[in-house]
């Protein structure tokens, strides 16, 4: 892999934010609404007085690291829109650029985009909420690390939806991560769904996560106790990376074939 | 000896039931600018984007540099740059920004200095804080020039690269690319529809139809040979040739 060539995915997007307030604006602004809606309604039901355990605590601590794992797939998702938007397919895949590169590059700003975001979201927590992320100690980053896997594997598959279908199919790639959300098992436990989509829980690394943070902090479950867990979400995480970047590129030689990366636009699928 | 620099062989593409490139073999050599010449729709631009990797071909081979360009194609494509009419930088980065990815994604050594020379060179200085975007289309086609020297291609592929100049403009550019191509001894494989411009600058042409090459040879006296006055008017006549197979 060569440094430059990830460096000019990388630099591509941090110009284009650096060019763009507007552009800059929406990579927070949906994460820090989401923070003063949740933390207002768990506010909220918490004053009822009929919960068993700290409500805010229980939903903000979910939706920080959920909005981490969003934030990667959507800062993927969105580098990747940008050479749609911009006609510039031919000028990046007739570069020296390999694939693997070039979704590195996407990668690397979304870690850059990830961690800012969750810094910033963090912070708001704390300031108006008085919840702070950081009582999870070094637990924390386990967590993150498998939900930044995940995330990735989730933003690659957007852009997988899109490569394929055409950039229509933006509106489908989108809300990936608030579909995913559903049997991921962020605001409820994977008890709360129906059988069938229990089943599909277990096969969403981030369910693994959201199980494993409720029980160390509201079953008092120790951090052996569900390190098997996190280590089965990391495996399951890993292999849904590989096999979606093995997707992305089967899509790129299918593209090469039909000769639609030259012409790729909405309505050429 | 000139070295080869691009070799392609029996190359062929078809698109479910429609043949866009049939069989065709092309040769260039170092210092050689060859014309692809043809009407709309006679396969030059899909040519093209097989040699640059865009487009896979159904049958054929592919070798630039004495390499294999279906197992080699990021060491290939290092060494090879474009400039299209149909494909214009991000309209939201500036011209410097631009000059500065594209130079990165081809690994160029010293990019400061060299993004400060083309932008003299193609007189951008001036834009360089400014959006491609709101370029107007003759400077626009400058930047693209720009973009694809960047790296000093020894193999560059043109694609109509002066169809939005004006006279004035379009005639520096050609005397930028002949002179080019003297100093680096490279090679351009170029497409237009301006006959003059071909006549003026390329070695060789061959003319596409029907996704064949019908005919090639040098563009000063071949006119001649096959009873034309000029170029113009044997471009018409290969156009409206049919195929043997359509006969």
């Amino acid at each position: 892999m060569n440094l430059d060539r990830i460096y000019a995915i990388f630099i591509r997007q941090w110009f284009l934010l650096r060019g763009s307030p507007i552009r800059f604006f929406t990579v927070f602004i949906w994460s820090i609404i989401s923070i003063f809606e949740w933390g207002f309604i768990s506010r909220y039901v918490g004053s009822l007085g009929i919960q068993t355990f700290n409500y805010v605590s229980a939903i903000l601590g979910a939706l920080v690291l959920w909005e981490f794992s969003s934030r990667v797939q959507q800062s993927i998702l969105t580098g990747f829109l940008e050479d749609i938007w911009s006609q510039n397919f031919i000028n990046i895949f007739a570069s020296p650029l390999k694939i693997r590169e070039y979704l590195t590059g996407l990668i690397l700003n979304s870690v850059v985009t990830g961690i800012v975001n969750f810094t910033l979201i963090a912070l708001l927590a704390g300031i108006f909420f008085g919840y702070n992320i950081l009582s999870l100690s070094l637990m924390l980053l386990p967590f993150m690390l498998v939900l930044f896997v995940f995330g990735m594997a989730m933003g690659i598959m957007s852009s997988v939806i899109v490569f394929r279908f055409g950039s229509t199919a933006e509106w489908l790639a989108w809300p990936i991560a608030s579909v995913i959300g559903v049997v991921s098992a962020v605001f409820y436990p994977v008890a709360a769904l129906p059988a069938g989509l229990q089943l599909v829980a277990k096969l969403t690394p981030a369910s693994y996560v959201f199980e494993s943070l409720r029980a160390l902090v509201y079953h008092g479950a120790t951090f052996s106790q569900v390190s098997g867990n996190l280590l089965l979400a990391l495996l399951l995480s890993v292999v849904y990376l590989l096999l979606i970047g093995w997707l992305f590129a089967a899509v790129y030689r299918r593209n090469l074939d039909r000769g639609e990366i030259t012409r790729f636009n909405s309505e050429s699928f | 000896m000139p070295k080869t620099i691009l070799k392609i062989k029996n190359l062929s593409k078809s698109f479910g039931k429609v043949q866009a490139v049939r069989d065709v073999s092309l040769e260039i050599q170092e210092g050689q600018i060859i014309g692809l010449l043809g009407p709309n729709g006679a396969g030059k631009t899909t040519t093209i984007n097989m040699i640059m990797g865009l487009v896979t071909p159904t049958t054929g081979s592919i070798e630039m540099f004495g390499l294999d360009a279906a197992k080699h194609r990021s060491a290939i494509n290092k060494r090879t740059n474009f400039s299209a009419v149909y494909s214009s930088l991000p309209d939201n980065l500036t011209v410097y920004q631009s000059l500065y990815v594209f130079g990165k994604l081809y690994s160029v050594p010293d990019l400061k200095e060299k993004i400060g020379q083309l932008m003299e060179e193609f007189d951008l200085k001036k834009f360089a804080n400014t959006k491609a975007g709101v370029l107007s289309s003759g400077e626009q086609s400058r930047l693209n020039f720009a973009k694809a020297i960047i790296n000093t291609p020894k193999l560059l592929f043109l694609d109509e690269p002066t169809a939005s100049l004006d006279p004035q403009i379009a005639g520096i550019v050609r005397k930028l690319i002949v002179a080019y191509v003297k100093k680096h001894q490279a090679a351009v494989l170029w497409t237009s529809h301006n006959m003059k411009e071909i006549e003026q600058t390329c070695d060789q042409v061959s003319f596409l139809s029907h996704g064949r090459i019908l005919l090639s040879g040098d563009p000063k006296v071949l006119p001649a040979e096959r009873g034309s006055q000029d170029l113009e008017e044997l471009f018409i006549a290969v156009a409206n040739e049919p195929l043997d197979s359509e006969n």
